[in-house]
């Protein structure tokens, strides 16, 4: 096998960064109360648990919108669409190819971030669980608007039911989502690259049109 | 200088001019604010109290019909009436007199001069048992007309004494016993001008004694309610606002608000902002029912959350107050005689007279639904000897929008009943022939059932009640609330015992728990496992 340059590239731009980092304390933060809320242990009290649980998910709530602006605005929406693409090669790859080191079937690029893996993954975060996420927690906080709102039909326990199944989704999301960032050329390489913005991505891989983000907007533009 | 550094200096130093007056600005702005920073719902207490000083247009002792000699109470409240000509009507008709509640449901006879029985000294036996009569506030008992100065009198003096020395003087006759007979006389007439509206002393005499001693019924009523510090009741603190019961027991035509067991103590929730002639019996009469900081989370518990469930985390804060009343090991005697035991508290635990009793301080209250009404049993109903028989509980539940979690004293009882007609039995207890004397049960059973003009077949047993009381005095400042914690919590929340709801912290649906920390556990074990596998292969990708 004949050695491959990597050539450092600027994959996250700072707003990307901040963006996730926020995205990251916010979940921490919800989680740690959260559980505590949940009455899985006594920490900070329950009070100051759910005190600060509010503020943390409403802030949460206010940046996600400023999130959806974003990624509409700039077209970054299309690295979320989803495909089955290679999708096989990517799995067979964490399953498999991973252990021989082999090379990553789709790589990074600026126009391509995300492998069909996690095209999935991360449209059914952003587009699903993490909503559903903000608005039944949104709902569980104004519980007492309920009668007011007309909603007096939804159940609390249903409602809170919801809201911690979905936390554990996310739990487990972060748990995975931690361990990936160590499958890069090197341990800290994404780590590097989601604090830095840039990372080193292999010379000369050619990236289908198919997975650029960017060229089907030209085309379709 | 170049014009265009000209004008950008001036504009610097304009911005950080106008930084700085914004700065102190604000800042003076934040300190004026500062201590208007608090819970609406004091500060509007606060104002509803603002008038302290009570001012009357008269002076008793001026008056020229109490300028005589008294020589026994129908006379001083002769005297009184002769002014206050309504008053005995009104009174009368008050159930502080009657001792029957009129609002008793359709045939049944509520009242201690009804067919009430409760798990204490369990029945007044129609007004015939003379030892609860000390309580009834006519002179000597009901017989010789209104007493005034049970409410009204500020000068404790003992009258049946002071009448029977006047009396025995004035015969005797002698320069000196005139003299004693004067004396007398002059206290007497002291006490009776020495009046006003009713003091926590007055209303104590009886409330805080209910049950025959001090904080046996009431957990929240005791001897310590004189003169409260302000830790024990933040509204009556002597310390505090030293408010008396009137102030918030506000009363029309000698009908004192308050009670609370057939009916609701207010119909409806309304503070004085609403309605400037509401009572001030409830919370929300001056606090609002929205009293905490706009922000408080307080403010959305109010609609089922009592304020006292939270305000009041224990009762019996001073003295202890009675928990249990064991009438069936009542009876025993040490050489023939009767005796009496006292516990760590400093009360009795064991009296051959009336049985075994606990007693308990700063007791947790235990949480119900009510609506504000107690429903109570008579010794007219027939009960279930197997079953623990609530003689009173809360009414109202999680489905009656009126009803709130409240805190309340449940008092458990071991007491007499019938084993033929299957009701509870109202036995005689004081007097020559009641039970406290003779330690009779067949004797003081029959009269008392005698008295009460109820069948009673001859045979009895005894059978666990219960008895509530709602909880509402004994206040604890601010600092001493019920933290969020102590009802949102798995283990050992004060609710534990009240379901239907979900309750975030306290609740959780098991299966869903488990669920999710099983695959929380499959997931660490996978990307380990994963790791593990990628040290051991070295699946290195070969790289420059």
């Amino acid at each position: 096998m004949s050695l491959v340059k990597m050539i450092p590239t600027y994959l996250y731009t700072r707003y990307e960064r901040f963006w996730h980092w926020l995205q990251m304390l916010l979940i921490a933060l919800l989680l740690i109360t959260g559980l505590e809320v949940h009455g899985l242990y006594t920490f900070i009290g329950f009070q100051s648990a759910v005190r600060i649980h509010n503020i943390a998910g409403i802030t949460w709530l206010v940046a996600f919108t400023f999130f959806v602006f974003w990624i509409f605005t700039t077209g970054e929406w299309k690295q979320y669409i989803p495909t089955t693409r290679k999708m096989l090669d990517v799995i067979l790859y964490y399953a498999y190819g991973i252990f021989k080191g082999q090379p990553h079937p789709v790589p990074k690029r600026k126009d391509a971030k995300h492998n069909p893996l996690q095209r999935l993954t991360y449209l059914s975060l952003a587009a699903f669980l993490l909503p559903l996420q903000m608005a039944s927690g949104f709902l569980y906080w104004q519980y007492n608007s309920w009668s007011a709102w007309g909603l007096d039909f939804l159940s609390l326990e249903w409602v809170a039911v919801i809201h911690t199944v979905l936390a554990f989704a996310i739990l487990q999301f972060l748990i995975i989502h931690v361990y990936m960032t160590t499958t890069g050329h090197t341990v800290t390489a994404h780590l590097k690259a989601m604090i830095t913005g840039w990372e080193s991505v292999e010379e000369g891989v050619e990236i289908e049109s198919w997975e650029r983000a960017k060229a089907r907007l030209k085309t379709e533009g | 200088m170049q014009p265009r550094q000209l004008i950008r200096g001036a504009l610097k130093t304009l911005l950080t001019a106008g930084f700085f007056i914004l700065g102190i600005l604000s800042t003076g702005h934040a300190a004026e604010t500062a201590d208007t920073d608090e819970a609406p719902g004091r500060v509007m207490a606060r104002q509803a109290i603002r008038e302290k000083e009570h001012w009357n247009t008269t002076d008793h002792a001026m008056h020229p019909a109490l300028q005589q000699n008294f020589t026994s109470g129908a006379e001083i409240t002769a005297a009184c009436l002769s002014c206050h000509n309504e008053a005995e009507n009104q009174f009368h008709r008050s159930i502080h007199w009657t001792w029957k509640a009129d609002d008793s449901p359709e045939g049944a006879e509520h009242g201690k001069a009804g067919l009430s029985v409760n798990n204490f000294c369990i029945s007044a036996n129609r007004m015939k048992d003379k030892g609860c009569l000390s309580c009834h506030p006519g002179w000597n008992g009901v017989e010789d007309g209104i007493n005034c100065l049970a409410c009204h009198g500020r000068k404790k003096i003992n009258f049946k004494e002071a009448f029977e020395d006047y009396a025995y003087f004035m015969e005797t006759g002698d320069e000196e016993s005139l003299q004693m007979a004067t004396d007398i006389q002059k206290d007497i007439h002291e006490a009776v001008v020495t009046i006003g509206n009713p003091e926590r002393e007055n209303c104590g005499t009886c409330h805080f004694y209910g049950g025959g001693g001090d904080g046996v019924k009431h957990g929240d009523l005791d001897s310590a309610m004189a003169k409260p510090l302000k830790t024990l009741d933040v509204h009556m603190g002597i310390d505090g606002q030293n408010f008396t019961c009137v102030r918030c027991h506000t009363t029309r035509l000698h009908k004192i608000a308050g009670r609370v067991y057939t009916a609701p103590a207010a119909s409806d929730r309304k503070s004085l902002i609403e309605d400037d002639l509401t009572t001030k019996i409830t919370c929300e009469s001056c606090h609002t029912a929205t009293p905490h900081k706009t922000v408080s989370k307080a403010n959305d518990h109010t609609d089922r959350v009592a304020c006292q469930s939270c305000h009041i985390p224990y009762f019996a804060r001073v003295n202890p107050t009675k928990m249990s009343w064991d009438w069936s090991k009542a009876g025993d005697r040490k050489d023939g005689k009767a005796y009496t035991i006292k516990g760590p508290l400093g009360k009795e635990t064991y009296m051959s007279i009336k049985g075994e009793m606990v007693w308990e301080k700063n007791v947790k209250p235990e949480y119900f639904w009510y609506n504000g009404s107690i429903r109570s049993i008579t010794a007219k109903d027939v009960i279930d000897p197997i079953l623990t028989i609530a003689v009173s509980q809360p009414e109202g539940s999680r489905d009656d929008r009126n009803a709130r979690i409240y805190p309340f004293k449940v008092h458990h009882g071991n007491q007499p009943y019938d084993k033929i007609n299957k009701t509870l039995l109202a036995p005689l207890l004081s007097g020559p022939n009641g039970y406290f004397t003779l330690m009779d049960w067949k004797k003081s059973l029959t009269l008392g059932m005698e008295a009460i003009g109820l069948p009673y077949s001859g045979q009895f047993d005894f059978v666990k009640t219960t008895y509530v009381f709602p909880t509402t005095h004994m206040v604890a400042p601010k600092e001493n609330v019920v933290s969020c914690m102590e009802c949102h919590q798995r283990e050992d929340s004060r609710l534990v015992n009240l379901a239907g709801f979900y309750m975030p912290g306290r609740d959780r649906v098991k299966a869903v728990d488990i669920i999710g920390w099983l695959v929380i556990m499959a997931s660490i074990v996978g990307v380990s496992l994963h790791g593990l596998g990628r040290i051991f292969t070295n699946g290195k990708r070969k790289e420059g």
